[in-house]
């Protein structure tokens, strides 16, 4: 073809051979076969033993469910054997121990989050980064020993002067003791919700910390030194910018503390004395949870009674997966495209 | 003094001033400003002023003073947590009363969120430091003595002094059920965590939403789980191995989820050179992938490890009570270190209370330690390298130079000049 000055265009020729389109199908050799089949198999056993926990546990609690009906959700006592049980009493405890931990973890974890990516100087960063970490790690029973010998007898008196003076508020008062009698005993403040709280509260915290701390490191640079040449001051930037950014990330790291808030056994067994009444006084000895009703119970001799104990387990079981279903939609939300392709 | 280098503001100005009518073209002369008229001082760029300094501490003297007098003398209060706190109503209050007689508005909520961000950090931190502390301050009473670590419990009772008896069976029994499980969840684990990085598809992301759910599954759930499968249906007794397959369920989705974190952050760059020199999956995976990924995988494993010895929920529902020695996980009672803490805190004796820290303080430091090597190793990017490692790279790169120059060596005899068989230049670590 020559080219000439006329804007001519060369005639197309007819295709010499007619091509066909290539299929770009990958081709594996024998070793890639083995690697995806085995690969394959592995996700496949996994998805497998996570999804027989329900079907187990559905299928051993269905004896005991099919037995108490819907009074499983509305009787507070436990006695399988005699026919007369539920979960009422367990699954209020359970919320309100959750509830007084994620009050006080998430403003905790809040101000350590942004205290070490605002705050801190560079060279402790890591350090706290590492600290917060590994605290994420203490086994449980380390909180609950803590709790059960040392802040149980330092809450009394915080605990009677909340009774005292903020008694009018629901949760807050305590029926067995006159507030105003100074000479009362203090055992009534111990064993409580409100002292089972604050443990677990320590142990969310550091989760629901690296969560939101993950998020608010990633706030972008230049929004948030715009918001500074404005002449924000820091915390109008962190207003301004950090917060609204790393929304997502504290729903979701909330959410994630309050699956394991709900869940935690060891740590609420050793300081909680347990009741099987409806309990919602915090302040007041006895309460109990879910986790806690099966750690008590599991030594019950009769197939019954064990049934029931699935039942419980099955509903702590799916209450904790709703949250953290919840929990990680909204967090990957808030990362998407935060990762990069390198 | 530097302050001469720097050009003076006036004089800047000046200059601005000139250049501005210059463009303007009219004949206005400027005057010229003497450089040194004034000598400058150089400007601190600190953020921290002496003000500053002063109000804190004026403020810390006046909420000090003030509660001081209001506990002594004007109310009936009393109590150490009740004056720590009405110091800090105290000072917040005065802090930003001293701030707002020279800043503005925005800048005393500022400087109040400031104090209360450090004050709830420093708490928090402190909380938490104190909690191991005082486990561990509180076990040394048990853990002075020797047999405490060499001895089990099968001849010791509670009444016991504490140089009886010891943790010796728990401290076994942990070592099995963390092998057991590991030896479970480390290949499945990881293997899965392959798949959801490298065959993705709708069936990868529908075990990578499970996994992920599961995380934080209940320990005690994973409990029930096995004491409805394993002992209930199939009839085995509990057992170490029973406790150790309830601890790899809680563990498995844990190293799963962190493993896929740190896979997923190799470059895909490496991934498609390898692909592009023609390696295919399994040896990109093999070859690139995996080393890559070293240290975050071993980091990975580390802290799912850590997880799973100090879980006391499942093996509390899978592992039976013994107080002897039992090395044998498939039959017989076995126990854990943090069940043994749960059994010795029930009784009210002394002596079980202070072994009952003992054994806390000696999980904390089994804790401690895999956390300091998961630090060691791990804790670098993907794909970084150790000062040992670049050495090993660089040394193992001048093998193969060598090589390829001994190669090019034997080629070129035969044939007196091949064009463009120079010395491969090695790559740079």
């Amino acid at each position: 073809v020559t080219v000439t000055d006329t804007t001519e265009l060369p005639p197309i020729l007819p295709r010499a051979v007619d091509e066909k389109r290539r299929a770009v199908r990958p081709r594996f050799d024998a070793s890639d076969r083995t690697f995806r089949a085995v690969a394959r198999a592995s996700g496949a056993t996994v998805l497998a033993i996570m999804s027989l926990i329900g079907v187990f546990l559905a299928i051993r609690a269905s004896d005991a469910i099919s037995e108490a009906g819907f009074s499983f959700f509305t009787t507070s006592a436990w006695e399988p054997d005699g026919g007369n049980f539920g979960i009422a009493a367990v699954l209020v405890g359970t919320v309100l121990i959750a509830c007084v931990a994620i009050t006080l973890a998430v403003p905790l974890a809040m101000a350590v989050a942004l205290y070490i990516v605002e705050y801190a100087p560079a060279r402790l960063k890591q350090t706290l980064i590492s600290l917060v970490d590994l605290m994420a790690a203490v086994p449980s029973i380390v909180y609950g020993l803590w709790g059960a010998y040392f802040l149980q007898y330092q809450v009394t008196g915080l605990a009677r002067w909340i009774a005292t003076y903020f008694g009018w508020v629901p949760f807050l008062g305590v029926d067995s003791a006159d507030p105003n009698d100074p000479l009362s005993t203090s055992t009534v403040y111990t064993s409580s919700t409100f002292i089972a709280g604050i443990v677990v509260a320590l142990m969310i915290a550091p989760i629901v910390c690296a969560i939101m701390r993950e998020v608010f490191a990633q706030t972008p640079a230049g929004e948030r030194e715009g918001a500074l040449a404005l002449g924000a001051t820091k915390w109008g930037m962190i207003r301004a910018v950090v917060l609204p950014f790393g929304k997502g990330g504290m729903i979701g790291g909330t959410m994630l503390g309050l699956g394991r808030a709900l869940g935690e056994t060891i740590a609420v067994l050793i300081i909680i004395s347990p009741v099987f009444v409806i309990q919602p006084n915090i302040l007041e000895t006895g309460s109990n949870s879910v986790a806690s009703l099966i750690a008590l119970r599991y030594g019950e001799a009769t197939t019954f009674a064990t049934s029931a104990l699935m039942a419980a387990g099955l509903v702590l079981f799916s209450m904790t997966l709703v949250v953290n279903f919840a929990a990680s939609t909204i967090v990957a939300r808030s990362r998407s495209g935060a990762e990069s392709e390198g | 003094m530097t302050t001469q280098t720097t050009m003076p503001e006036a004089a800047q100005d000046a200059q601005v001033g000139t250049r501005a009518s210059a463009s303007a073209g009219s004949t206005v002369t400027v005057p010229p400003v003497p450089v040194d008229a004034r000598t400058e001082s150089r400007r601190s760029t600190a953020t921290l002023r002496a003000t500053d300094f002063y109000a804190i501490v004026g403020a810390l003297f006046a909420s000090l003073s003030l509660t001081a007098l209001l506990f002594t003398v004007v109310l009936p209060f009393n109590g150490r947590l009740g004056f720590i706190v009405v110091t800090y109503v105290c000072f917040l209050v005065s802090y930003a009363l001293l701030v707002s007689f020279d800043e503005p508005g925005p800048v005393v909520r500022d400087r109040l969120v400031a104090v209360v961000v450090h004050s709830l950090a420093a708490l928090m931190l402190a909380a938490l430091v104190f909690v191991v502390v005082y486990t561990l301050v509180r076990g040394v009473e048990a853990m002075r003595n020797l047999n405490f670590f060499l001895e089990d419990m099968s001849s010791t009772g509670p009444l016991d002094p504490l140089t009886q008896g010891g943790i010796a069976h728990g401290i076994v029994g942990t070592l099995i059920m963390i092998t057991i499980a590991l030896v479970i969840t480390v290949p499945l684990g990881i293997t899965c965590a392959v798949f959801l990085s490298e065959i993705p598809g709708r069936f990868s992301r529908l075990v990578r939403t499970i996994a992920e759910a599961m995380t934080a599954l209940p320990s005690i759930v994973a409990g029930l789980f096995i004491y409805a499968t394993f002992i209930l249906i199939l009839g085995f007794d509990k057992s170490g191995l029973a406790a150790a397959l309830a601890i790899s369920v809680m563990m498995l989705p844990i190293i799963i989820r962190s493993a896929d974190v740190v896979l997923r952050l190799v470059p895909g760059n490496l991934k498609e050179a390898s692909l592009a020199t023609g390696a295919g999956q399994w040896r990109t995976v093999w070859h690139v992938i995996l080393p890559t990924a070293r240290s975050g995988l071993a980091t990975s494993v580390i802290l799912g490890t850590a997880r799973g010895i100090g879980e006391t929920s499942p093996v509390l529902l899978t592992a039976g009570f013994t107080a002897a020695m039992n090395t044998n996980p498939t039959s017989g009672p076995m126990v854990s270190l943090p069940l043994i803490v749960f059994d010795f805190v029930r009784s009210p004796e002394p002596a079980q209370i202070a072994r009952a820290f003992g054994a806390a303080a000696t999980l904390m430091a089994l804790v401690l330690i895999l956390f300091v090597i998961a630090r060691l190793i791990g804790g670098r990017g993907p794909g970084q390298l150790t000062a040992r490692g670049r050495k090993r790279r660089a040394a193992q790169s001048r093998r193969d130079v060598e090589r390829f120059e001994s190669r090019a060596a034997v080629a070129a005899a035969p044939v007196s000049t091949v064009p463009g068989a120079g010395p491969i230049r090695p790559l740079e670590p």
